[in-house]
């Protein structure tokens, strides 16, 4: 009877190994590349040809022409910050120290570039993902000046783009009003 | 930042009344796939529901009594704690592993075996950087599935030993558990996994892709130029491990993860999956039971204990940190957050999470607010029955019941009685075991933890934060939960091995008593009820059962709870 039930839990279990773990993630990546292949693939942005990352990755840009992102905690010893491989937040405690002489860093970065008056607390903080796409609408228009200045163009040029990136919230009241760094930037670079 | 205030407000008003309305009729399914009456899916689903009982030789018509059943339940766990074990071991020679990976190390293995097989879910790995594809769609995904059936397989027959009068039988183990999977789980991931891939959850078997950046950015090693982008069957992983109550992560980011979830719209939805079916069970209760005003009396103590923590979690992450905006910095905390979710998405995620025994994350739990993370650390601490995870909540939360029934009976004198069956002395030693076992669990690792190098050395922040750390991993792990305070270094032999052990204990020992309790109740005879009988569906005994979870789990913990974020709130004030 224990032997039959032992044959019986291995058979069941191979069934459903085929049916859960076969079949079913089978027709879900043959419907997703026959009806959503660009999400189903990662959401790649390309540009002539050559791939420039995904919309929903984002990247560790510095230079002063470009709009930065968050801090991203990818970055301990060795590693890059944005860094897919490694995703994840800084887990660094409220009342931590470390946590503090961070936040203080970036915010010096950022008064350094010119930013005034208080700063959106996204620009300073690293997220979850470590990948976060987004920044505040808030912390695109803190960044405007410098870029602008940067670029040489106009205030008016740049407050124009942003405009064109916000994504807002979905159905009106999901999540949050937002820009995505990637794009904004590499519209940045179309525009000159 | 007050004006984001009411949205957030809205989208969780709106998130709770779409989850009431979705109580009713996916409970009602429920209750008809497991009393065996043809529904929505028979057509498609019967046939091959048969064939499963044909090829593994399963008389779908003959139940047994409590110790077999639990005797084949055991025994499929054993056997697929095993199986994952050897593909993680194996890893390395087993196909679908573009990148690589060597197999896990054995005390990683063991840990990440029992981790998946309880339906716990902790990970001290992570995924992108150590698990095949192989490895995640085949051996993790199959506890997906397997793992919230077996807590459905448990919630069933106790809810059959309830109803049945002087029985000796509450069920067949395999015909349970294959119609858990086949009439709920598998259509209901299916749908969501599609979804999901429509709103940008990636889904496919590529090799991870490398990228030029759109401008070289300054590394610790150099200039660096590419990004290298993980892919994988995303999707298709990430809906059930939702729906199943199950956490574990695709990539080490969990539920944060762009790829995972990508916008706020797949937020809610996924939010939507991990508390469905443990709510709708308290409908599949009533209606089993004959007494549909039960199931929503016990609905209305989960509500309330959840939202209540919601709110207070939500107030300390919109408050923000004071210490950051003694910098010059204004905003909620956003530490940990991600942009796209806000702060309503987050603590939404959050609170739904660690109330189920989900686990996954789309925020990092250690870089809340003492306030915000102690508020999820204590939904875990109560034994996660806000409304708990598929099955296992609900079974916990009837062992509450019955205390709250015998307690109340001995303060106003009447006989311990619950839907017509006497609660006598066999059924409190189980309900005391369901409701107990993982607070004793909590508290002597922790202690151990903390008395030990092995335990201490892995903390990341220091202070009172970093008791926190630790009681949360063996909140989680003795809770079957997941999710963690991640700073906390766990992937060491002690943490591997003494929370493997803590996952073990929580998800079988109260698993035993609630299926040895079914057995006792369905034994008894049927008591009518008289002036003599303490009414257990209405507000009042509503309000009662709340206090009881409460009373229950505060006496365990408060002391543990103050020396750790309660302490930690009070120094930041201070500061």
């Amino acid at each position: 009877m224990k032997l039959a039930e032992i044959k019986r839990a291995v058979v069941i279990l191979v069934i459903f190994l085929v049916l859960l773990t076969g079949v079913y993630p089978a027709v879900v990546t043959l419907v997703g590349k026959i009806a959503f292949p660009g999400k189903a693939g990662g959401s790649l942005v390309e540009r002539n040809g050559a791939v420039y990352g995904s919309s929903l990755i984002g990247q560790p840009f510095s230079d002063p022409k470009y709009f930065w992102p968050r801090p991203s905690a990818t970055a301990p010893a060795g590693r890059m910050p944005y860094d897919p491989m490694a995703s994840g937040g800084s887990n660094l405690g409220p009342t931590n120290p470390a946590l503090l002489d961070e936040t203080g860093a970036a915010a010096r970065q950022l008064r350094d570039s010119g930013v005034s008056g208080p700063l959106p607390i996204d620009l300073v903080t690293s997220s979850a993902s470590g990948l976060d796409p987004d920044i505040t609408v808030e912390a695109a228009e803190a960044q405007a000046a410098r870029v602008g200045q940067a670029r040489h163009m106009s205030a008016a040029q740049v407050e124009q783009l942003i405009n064109a990136h916000k994504q807002g919230r979905t159905f009106g009241f999901l999540g949050r009003e937002r820009v995505n760094v990637l794009e904004l930037n590499l519209a940045l670079d179309a525009a000159g | 930042m007050q004006n984001f205030e009411i949205y957030d407000l809205i989208e969780i008003a709106v998130f709770f009344a779409v989850l009431l309305l979705l109580v009713k009729p996916l409970g009602a399914y429920m209750a008809a796939v497991f009393q065996g009456e043809r529904n929505l899916l028979s057509p498609a689903v019967r046939p091959v529901e048969r064939l499963v009982y044909r090829l593994a030789a399963i008389d779908e018509q003959k139940e047994t009594g409590w110790k077999r059943y639990a005797f084949s339940l055991l025994l499929l766990n054993f056997i697929l704690m095993i199986f994952i074990f050897l593909v993680l071991v194996f890893q390395g020679v087993l196909p679908l592993n573009p990148e690589g990976f060597p197999g896990f190390p054995l005390p990683l293995a063991f840990n990440t075996a029992v981790s998946f097989a309880t339906n716990t879910n902790w990970q001290a790995y992570s995924g992108e950087s150590t698990a095949s594809y192989f490895t995640q769609t085949v051996a993790l995904a199959l506890s997906f599935f397997v793992t919230p059936a077996i807590g459905l397989t448990v919630i069933i027959p106790l809810i059959r030993g309830i109803v049945r009068r002087t029985a000796t039988q509450i069920g067949n183990f395999w015909v349970d558990l294959t119609r858990g999977i086949l009439y709920i789980l598998l259509p209901v991931a299916l749908l969501a996994a599609l979804f999901l891939v429509s709103q940008g959850v990636i889904q496919n078997f590529g090799g991870y892709r490398q990228v030029d950046l759109a401008q070289p950015a300054a590394g610790a090693a150099g200039l660096l130029t590419t990004q290298t982008i993980p892919m994988g069957p995303v999707a298709s992983f990430e809906s059930i491990k939702l729906l199943g109550t199950n956490g574990g992560g695709f990539f080490g980011a969990n539920s944060a993860h762009p790829y995972e979830n990508p916008s706020p719209l797949t937020n809610f939805v996924e939010i939507l999956l991990f508390l469905a079916i443990p709510f709708a069970l308290t409908y599949t209760f009533g209606r089993m039971s004959g007494n549909t005003r039960q199931g929503w009396a016990i609905l209305a103590a989960m509500m309330v204990i959840l939202i209540g923590s919601l709110g207070a979690m939500y107030w300390a992450e919109e408050a923000g940190n004071p210490l950051v905006h003694q910098q010059g910095i204004a905003g909620p905390n956003m530490e940990g957050k991600e942009v796209r979710f806000g702060i309503g998405g987050s603590v939404l995620f959050a609170a739904g999470t660690t109330a189920t025994s989900d686990g996954a994350v789309n925020s990092m739990h250690d870089s809340y607010m003492p306030l915000g993370g102690g508020v999820a650390l204590l939904l875990i601490l109560l034994s996660e029955v806000v409304p708990g995870g598929v099955g296992s909540g609900l079974y916990t939360m009837l062992g509450f019941v019955i205390i709250a029934v015998f307690v109340a009976g001995l303060m106003i004198g009447r006989t311990p009685e619950f839907l017509g069956k006497k609660i006598e002395v066999r059924e409190m030693w189980m309900a005391v075991i369901i409701v107990l076992t993982s607070g004793i669990s909590v508290l002597v690792f922790s202690g151990v933890a903390l008395l030990l190098s092995a335990g201490t050395s892995a903390i990341l922040n220091p202070g009172p934060h970093g008791l926190t750390e630790v009681l949360y991993a063996f909140a989680s792990g003795s809770n079957n939960n997941g999710s963690a305070f991640a700073g906390l270094g766990a992937n060491t032999p002690f943490y591997n091995f003494t929370l493997g052990v803590a996952m073990l204990l929580g998800r079988f020992v109260p698993a035993l008593a609630a299926l040895a309790m079914a057995g006792s109740l369905a034994a008894k005879k049927y008591v009518p009820p008289s002036v003599g009988t303490l009414p257990t569906n209405n507000p009042t005994f509503t309000g009662w059962l709340i206090v009881v979870v409460i009373i229950v789990g505060a006496l365990t913990f408060l002391p543990a709870l103050g020396l750790g974020p309660i302490v930690e709130q009070l120094q930041m004030i201070g500061r």
